[in-house]
């Protein structure tokens, strides 16, 4: 296998994942406002938090997966593909968005 | 779509070492739209085969017209950050999306003092803040704590070991982990909740406090200040690092 493939072996093990600040980059193809600074409550546990307190899996381009930080479930899940993204919030109980003003 | 949510190219005009294995890129960007200290862009590498990588990284200083600087640290055998601080030649263009992130982020009308908890290369994104607030000429009351580990990975040096007259109420404390320059008074050890307590602000002040270095140290920094009474809705925090350089 090439170089890349190593490097790439290489990233994962040594940082198991990033947070949800990573996800505002990604989030901001879809949303106009910010979503990491969206308040989300886990319909898991009920850990009410933003979004950028999430653990989340995966390097951008490819798939995201954000985990609530109090239980591990799968919060959010973000796959871009080339023409459409999905966004799939099933994990999320639900979002409150400050708008400003 | 939103306007930070498009690629669009910078070109690479300047660097700086900050240290042996990070360095500073200034890179003009076409029609910046400005930012927030704590903001950050992601930037994406395409290969000659079309294979694609991004990486975040945290705007390190308020913008000027149209150039941004990052401080990337370099991570050994890592996919992107090698290329960023070695390859990377001046002239040399790069794919930009930003600014993002409004969550860790410092906005120069809030009047709360703000409390900066910097592990390492966590130091970054809190250096931009303490930038930003003497580009507005705040007053806001800082205090900044940099844990690190040798006065050799110190970024930013000149800056924070000579405060100018526009840094007047903001503090900074060095504090080593591994090797203290001689003379120091406190020995190099990790980062303690004594002193987040005495180089901090006190809870009854209730700072805003923004932490960043990384999981380990966040996540330690952020029990320390729940800990020395501070609402843990008052304590924002960035893990630096985990995408893997």
């Amino acid at each position: 296998m090439d170089d890349r493939h190593q490097d790439r072996h290489q990233d994962r093990h040594q940082d198991r994942h990033q947070d949800g600040n990573a996800l505002a980059g990604p989030l901001a193809e879809i949303f106009s406002v910010d979503v990491t600074a969206a308040l989300g409550r886990c319909a898991a546990c009920g850990l009410n938090g933003p979004l950028a307190s999430l653990r989340v899996y995966g390097q951008a381009p490819g798939p995201l997966v954000g985990r609530c930080p109090g239980c591990e479930a799968v919060v959010l899940r973000l796959v871009r593909g080339p023409e459409d993204a999905w966004l799939d919030l099933s994990g999320t109980r639900c979002l409150r968005v400050p708008l400003g003003g | 779509m939103n306007v930070a949510a498009g690629w669009r190219v910078a070109r690479l005009v300047g660097v700086h070492d900050e240290t042996a294995t990070a360095r500073t890129l200034v890179l003009d960007v076409p029609g910046w739209p400005g930012h927030l200290g704590g903001q950050h862009v992601d930037l994406q590498l395409t290969a000659e085969d079309g294979y694609q990588a991004q990486r975040s990284y945290s705007l390190a200083a308020p913008a000027k017209g149209d150039r941004i600087e990052l401080t990337v640290q370099r991570v050994p055998d890592g996919e992107v950050s090698p290329y960023l601080t070695e390859v990377l030649t001046i002239g040399d263009p790069i794919e930009v999306r930003g600014p993002v992130g409004g969550w860790f982020v410092w906005r120069p009308a809030d009047p709360a003092p703000v409390l900066l908890l910097a592990g390492g290369a966590g130091i970054v994104p809190l250096m931009a803040m303490v930038r930003a607030r003497r580009a507005e000429a705040s007053r806001t009351p800082f205090r900044l704590i940099y844990s690190l580990r040798t006065p050799g990975d110190l970024y930013y040096g000149e800056e924070l070991r000579r405060p100018g007259p526009g840094d007047a109420g903001a503090d900074a404390t060095l504090l080593y982990t591994r090797t203290a320059p001689p003379g120091s008074p406190r020995p190099s050890r990790r980062l303690s909740t004594e002193d987040v307590e005495r180089y901090g602000w006190p809870p009854d002040f209730e700072p805003t406090c923004y932490v960043c270095g990384p999981t380990g140290f966040v996540e330690a920094a952020a029990d320390m200040l729940t800990k020395l009474g501070h609402d843990p809705r008052r304590v924002r925090t960035e893990r630096f690092g985990p995408s893997g350089g």
